[in-house]
């Protein structure tokens, strides 16, 4: 049973106006097929949290540790984390000038297996995952994020997390900017990975909209680049409702 | 890489300039010109063709004597292209361009015969035409390619082994005509090579011009292109990998001169080791007869390690206010670190990350080639320049 522990994470970044504290003392555990949502208000550090756990260099970690089944995640490089099982899907996906969705897809399923997948049944998968997200076999030529719409980079994140399938994934506003019909598409996709492989997620989002699709086994509050409250769904309920106003929120925004 | 609108001088670092007071600006087409070496003033190194480059390192081909004999030449065979040497003296030389400066008045003046490619015929075709092992004592050359109206076909002008040339290839293409050129530089690491290319596109012709540099110590090729016609059009590409101590140097021009006419000019580069440098200048002048022109020009160049030095000077001329578009961009910037994170955190090993995305960012040029076998030998060319660090 795989589990990624979060204790007492500090995290700070660099500003032109010094250094800023994002995170302030982070606990979470969250355990293999656990959907744990992360819900706050614009710079609250839910987003700084999904990079830390990546190993974004902008984010300095000054206290605390993450743990993966027991290993240190923090002193591993980016894409060793990739390579034990971690992923996140990002708000922002980058664009890869020159670099296919293919080759891409194949380079990285390569370097998180080891060997490369074996042809045949790889580009079955590739297609039945493409399909299933209702992407156009073209995309597979077009180059990575490079002129995709909003709602097409967000398919794309889902599509890598289904073929490279981590144990744990960390979902950065994958909601947000999303038409319902996209949102229907992208959150059944992780369904799907959640399904078949046991994954666990951190799902981070601005808003209740995406829990209708996705159900969390447990709710967390964030405010203040800490934890503020936990629960079952029904917070999440709660926060449609009544939003963020009663964690007297009134820090300045940072991402 | 995020591209951007032109950088001010200052973001290259450049200070005021060190050749003097500021020249009112004069209209590209209005350059001095001739054939006759001894018509130039000798060169100094401060004006502003030749202020990027290293003079002192080829002052015999700008003003020495020059072996002007035949080159060595080999050619692939293709139903349709016709080699053949003219003399000097033919009807058939001199009717796209003539020198702007020194180096390639003295290889004017100094060759005895001119090699003469001719395309005809409607079908597709390919002919590589390589220069190889040219010694390293100075000599002169000049090319002569022209499509005959309608045909089509890519020539590949190759160039490999030692070579200490200065060259003109003139490039006529006829009416309706769509003729590729490539030229490749792929000279041995102590080889310099300056050509001049002069291009006269015809009516409703099209030359896509590739220049791919990636061997030798100082390469300059600098391309002209008149559209001289109707309807003419250039896809002006560049590709160039610059090493340590390796200068690579493309001074582009595109005049507009005829109404509905278009150009794309994008020449993208990457630099790798201490003293790799690179120059880019494109000049785009829309006339007044060019109305209706449609033009943009961009150089992209991707700094791999320090030590490199990237000029990139883009100059955009307007003498008519009736057109559809003028454009230009240029950037130079290191690795974007969000590329590098976003495929490592894929799994994707740094290393193996940052050859995917300088090949990603080189292949935009690659691409466009067209033909299969040729690209897929560039891209390995480029592998072994990425290696090579």
């Amino acid at each position: 049973m795989s589990v990624l522990e979060i204790k007492n994470l500090h995290v700070n970044v660099e500003t032109d106006q010094g250094t800023r504290e994002i995170l302030r003392g982070v606990d979470l555990t969250i355990r293999e097929g656990e959907i744990h949502a992360i819900m706050g208000p614009n710079g609250s550090g839910k987003s700084t949290l999904a990079y830390t756990i990546a190993g974004h260099p902008k984010y300095t970690v000054v206290q605390g540790e993450i743990l993966l089944d027991g290993e240190n995640v923090l002193e591993m490089s980016v894409d060793e984390r990739a390579r034990a099982g971690m992923f996140l899907a990002m708000q922002y996906p980058v664009e890869i000038p020159g670099v296919t969705v293919t080759n891409f897809l194949r380079t990285a399923k390569t370097a998180i297996d080891g060997e490369a997948p074996s042809i045949r049944t790889w580009l079955k998968d590739v297609r039945g995952a493409m399909s299933n997200l209702k992407m156009d076999s073209a995309f597979a030529e077009r180059n990575v994020n490079e002129g995709f719409s909003g709602g097409e980079k967000k398919r794309n994140e889902i599509l890598q997390l289904e073929l490279l399938k981590p144990k744990f994934a960390v979902l950065d506003e994958t909601d947000s900017g999303l038409d319902v019909d996209a949102l229907k598409v992208v959150s059944e996709g992780v369904n799907r990975a959640h399904a078949n492989t046991g994954l666990g997620i951190l799902l981070i989002t601005h808003y209740t909209r995406i829990l209708r699709y996705i159900t969390p086994d447990f709710v967390h509050v964030f405010v203040a680049g800490r934890i503020a409250e936990q629960g079952g769904p029904e917070l999440a309920d709660r926060l449609e409702e009544e939003g963020y106003d009663r964690y007297h929120v009134a820090e300045s925004a940072t991402q | 890489m995020q591209s951007t609108a032109m950088p001010t001088p200052e973001q290259h670092g450049f200070r005021a300039h060190s050749d003097g007071p500021v020249v009112p600006v004069q209209t590209r087409s209005e350059r001095f010109r001739s054939t006759e070496v001894a018509d130039f003033a000798p060169v100094t190194g401060r004006e502003h063709e030749w202020k990027y480059s290293p003079v002192a390192t080829f002052a015999d081909l700008i003003s020495g004597d020059l072996d002007g004999s035949r080159l060595e030449v080999t050619s692939t065979d293709a139903a349709g292209v016709a080699l053949s040497w003219i003399a000097r003296d033919d009807a058939r030389i001199g009717r796209a361009g003539i020198p702007e400066e020194r180096a390639s008045a003295n290889a004017w003046s100094s060759f005895d015969e001119a090699l003469l490619v001719e395309v005809s015929g409607e079908e597709a075709k390919t002919v590589t035409v390589t220069r190889s092992d040219l010694g390293t004592s100075p000599r002169a050359a000049h090319t002569v390619i022209e499509a005959a109206p309608f045909s089509r076909g890519l020539v590949v002008l190759r160039g490999i082994g030692d070579a200490r040339l200065t060259e003109n290839v003139e490039i006529v293409v006829g009416e309706g005509a769509n003729l590729e050129v490539v030229s490749l530089q792929e000279w041995s690491d102590e080889s310099v090579h300056l050509a001049s290319h002069f291009a006269r596109i015809g009516r409703d012709a099209r030359l896509k011009h590739i220049v791919v540099s990636l061997g030798g110590k100082v390469v300059r090729v600098n391309p002209s292109t008149h559209l001289a016609e109707q309807g003419s059009d250039v896809e002006a590409l560049g590709l160039y990998f610059s090493d340590a101590g390796q200068h690579l140097e493309q001074q582009v021009f595109v005049h507009h001169d005829a109404p509905h006419t278009r150009s794309r000019v994008t020449y993208k580069g990457a630099l790798q080791g201490e003293g790799a440098r690179s120059v880019w200048i494109g000049d785009v002048l829309i006339g007044n007869a060019a109305t209706g022109t449609d033009s943009y020009e961009q150089n992209r160049n991707l700094v791999l390690t320090d030590g490199t030095r990237a000029d990139s000077v883009p100059n955009l001329e307007i003498e008519t206010g009736d057109i559809e578009g003028a454009g230009h961009a240029s950037a130079t910037g290191r690795f974007d670190d969000e590329q590098l994170f976003y495929l490592q955190a894929r799994g994707i090993p740094e290393e193996e990350a940052r050859r995917l995305v300088v090949r990603g960012f080189l292949n935009e040029v690659v691409q466009q080639i067209g033909d299969a076998e040729l690209e897929e030998r560039l891209i390995r060319a480029l592998e072994a320049e990425l290696q090579g660090s």
